[in-house]
């Protein structure tokens, strides 16, 4: 499955007197890479293709399920019914919020492990899942404010202020934001922010009652408000992402190496540390911590592509998209009455693969 | 890292390295385990006196004094030491083999499994502590087992591990939070209290389950301290070395595992100690590579001053332990980092 075994060309049997033999050897070269890329380029319309798909089956099923032809109509033909009132009002926004937050995870996910180059890396990791729930119990401990609402915007403000202190205590001293330092400093202060929820979530019952559905991560009761209100963050959050790939792809190569290619270290470091921010935290405000979308992702995606940055962005950034929507529709139908959380889904669902994909292949390494 | 200066000491026909500052590290945490010991004896809601806490642990002194220090302080106190240092050393093993500064016990999935099982014997069978501690630990022990099983392929080879305990884990989280959202107030607050983790109203018998695992297992981690240390420096520089390395690897695991889990199922998961306890011995000790013995005294005085903090800072209300360790560890390690690149050894 592996897409880099095709730019690999039998080098031994090019003969370097012979120029056309060198010229022939080029043509094939380069045909193989196009081929590769080619290749590349069409697993991921594939993959969009696969996401269209599983956006309208989570426009069709539901508590009410709405046949194909009735969907195809609410969106470009709305005539007020009931059905059509169900998808434009309840299950366009949820669906279009979770295409949005899953993106949002993967892409977080893959420039994650980028930046600390570690496989145990989950977008969380600079702080931003921590500083949200923090801010989201100080909301309600402290002021008595709930509703998803609310919520949104502290924990955008905590996830924020999480990241740059975790990025302040990484980043200074004399080699600047090494791997190893940013992922201890991550750390450290989600264990101190980890420890003051769980100490206020024990002395009022009322915190924990709210939190415990908050913390799993959910799609449910979120309106076309609230993706409006992180759109811009996601925007811009993605456009830097998908501009980050070949600086990335040069720190991959060690900071020797990558500096003496000309890649600006510190400042590719602190631009991709911004894209997580804005697209982890963005997401986090808008759907909860969603745990397992950020991490496994990026690691399915490799499988796919190889470590080439500029191709595994695009690919976590569907896939992700892709597990959410997927998980969110199941979730609504594999219970009797009710629904199961998303983020409870997305592990459930998402780890069998992941599990299956690891055991399958030889993994390309970060 | 600094250079470390190498002095070989001879006794007879042994020679060792000896290195002095992870020596006089071990001396220090020592005495901070000892001196935290003391103030767990004699401070409390009913404050004992130095001389009748030794009157007491004779066996003599007053009857009120014999059953706070010999039945409820004493037990309580060892088995933080006793937990700390099982997590510390296990943490250290760990992030050794995975050469992983994240690595802890829960990249094979034990903590997840042991939680899943016990969060569900609390939830579902409405367990008592016994049978909870068995909930945790045939749940982790099980997961670990799975883990491994999935990531057997023509050996292990450690990234896959790594990658498929992501995957296990992740599943069971799920699990337990789904267990959690769904249950009733009163019991989703148990399980919790649980998942922190907590020493509180610990006994003997405690003492005694998790003494008798940590005496077995960490002198065997010990001794293949050295043999780590090799593998630290690539597994084919330690095999040119003479170390079995898919042996030491196998061997270490296990014995890693099962420490954690003895632990695990005393005291509920405590966050961090695994965690932060070697990396802590590390950078005190400005050791080059792991350093077992600094990381095991590290946790025992982490999780002992922990529990002190969480007995006595609010009292009377009682913390779970699980709490401070977080809090207290996070910010030493914030502190540490914070001073090393200000003395711009970073």
């Amino acid at each position: 499955m592996s897409l880099e075994r095709l730019a690999t060309v039998d080098a031994d049997r090019i003969d370097l007197d012979d120029a056309s033999a060198a010229r022939a050897a080029l043509t094939r070269r380069t045909s193989a890479r196009a081929a590769a890329h080619a290749l590349r380029a069409g697993g991921l319309l594939l993959a969009l293709g696969v996401l269209a798909l599983a956006a309208l089956l989570g426009l069709a099923v539901g508590a009410k399920p709405i046949p194909p032809g009735v969907v195809w109509d609410a969106l470009w033909h709305f005539d007020g019914s009931y059905d059509h009132t169900v998808i434009r009002g309840l299950r366009v926004p949820r669906t279009a919020l979770g295409v949005a937050v899953g993106a949002a995870l993967g892409l977080a996910g893959a420039l994650m492990q980028a930046l600390v180059r570690n496989p145990l890396a989950d977008p969380g990791l600079l702080g931003v899942n921590m500083g949200a729930t923090t801010a989201v119990v100080a909301a309600i401990h402290l002021f008595g404010l709930t509703g998803v609402d609310v919520y949104v915007w502290f924990s955008f403000v905590g996830a924020a202020a999480a990241s740059v202190l975790v990025y302040l205590l990484g980043s200074r001293g004399r080699t600047g934001a090494t791997p190893v330092r940013l992922a201890l400093a991550g750390t450290a202060v989600s264990a101190v922010l980890l420890g003051v929820t769980n100490g206020v979530v024990l002395f009022d019952d009322f915190v924990f009652e709210e939190i415990r559905f908050w913390q799993v991560g959910s799609l449910t009761g979120r309106d076309l408000e609230i993706l409006g209100s992180v759109a811009p963050f996601l925007v811009g959050g993605v456009l830097l992402a998908l501009s980050l790939g070949r600086s990335l792809n040069a720190i991959a190569l060690g900071e020797d190496l990558a500096a003496a290619l000309g890649a600006r270290i510190g400042r590719v470091r602190a631009l991709t540390a911004t894209a997580v921010v804005l697209l982890c935290g963005a997401a986090t405000a808008a759907a909860g911590p969603i745990a397992f979308v950020g991490l496994a992702v990026p690691h399915a995606a490799r499988l796919l592509t190889g470590p080439d940055q500029r191709w595994l962005l695009p690919y976590s950034a569907v896939l992700g998209a892709v597990l959410l929507v997927a998980s969110d529709t199941l979730g609504r139908v594999v219970l009797p009455h009710g629904e199961l959380e998303v983020g409870i889904i997305t592990a459930l669902v998402g780890a069998p693969v992941f599990v299956f994909l690891v055991r399958r292949t030889r993994m390309p390494r970060l | 890292m600094t250079a470390v200066p190498l002095r070989s000491v001879r006794l007879g026909p042994v020679s060792f390295r000896l290195r002095p500052r992870v020596l006089a590290v071990c001396l220090a945490l020592s005495a901070v385990v000892v001196a935290a010991l003391v103030v767990c004896l004699t401070v409390g809601d009913y404050s004992i006196t130095l001389e009748n806490v030794l009157a007491a642990l004779a066996g003599r002194g007053k009857r009120l004094d014999r059953f706070f220090v010999r039945e409820v302080r004493l037990p309580r106190a060892l088995t933080a030491v006793l937990v700390g240092a099982a997590l510390g050393t296990a943490g250290a093993v760990f992030q050794s083999l995975s050469r992983n500064p994240l690595g802890s016990p829960d990249i094979i999935g034990f903590t997840s499994g042991a939680s899943t099982g016990a969060v569900l014997t609390i939830l579902v069978f409405g367990g008592g502590m016994l049978s909870t501690a068995l909930g945790a630990m045939l749940g982790g022990v099980g997961t670990a087992a799975l883990v491994y099983l999935l990531a057997l392929r023509q050996g292990v080879q450690g990234y896959r591990l790594v990658l498929v305990g992501i995957g296990v884990s992740a599943l069971l989280g799920s699990v337990t939070q789904y267990l959690i959202t769904r249950a009733e107030l009163t019991d989703a607050l148990s399980a919790q209290v649980w998942l922190i983790g907590t020493l509180n109203s610990r006994e003997w018998s405690h003492v005694a389950s998790v003494g008798v695992g940590s005496a077995v297992l960490i002198p065997v981690l010990l001794l293949l301290g050295g043999r780590l240390r090799l593998m630290e420096m690539g597994e084919d520089t330690a095999r040119a070395l003479g170390v079995s390395a898919q042996r030491t690897q196998a061997l270490a695991l296990v014995a890693a595992s099962t420490l954690t889990g003895v632990a695990i199922a005393v005291s509920g998961p405590i966050a961090f100690v695994a965690l932060a306890a070697p990396q802590l011995a590390r950078r005190l000790t400005r050791a080059d590579g792991t350093t077992l013995t600094a990381s095991a005294l590290m946790g025992a005085a982490l999780l002992l001053c922990s529990d002190l903090a969480a007995l006595r800072l609010l009292a009377p209300v009682q913390l779970p332990v699980g709490v401070v360790t977080t809090v207290v560890g996070g910010t030493y390690l914030v502190w540490l980092l914070y001073a090393e690149w200000r003395s711009g050894r970073a």
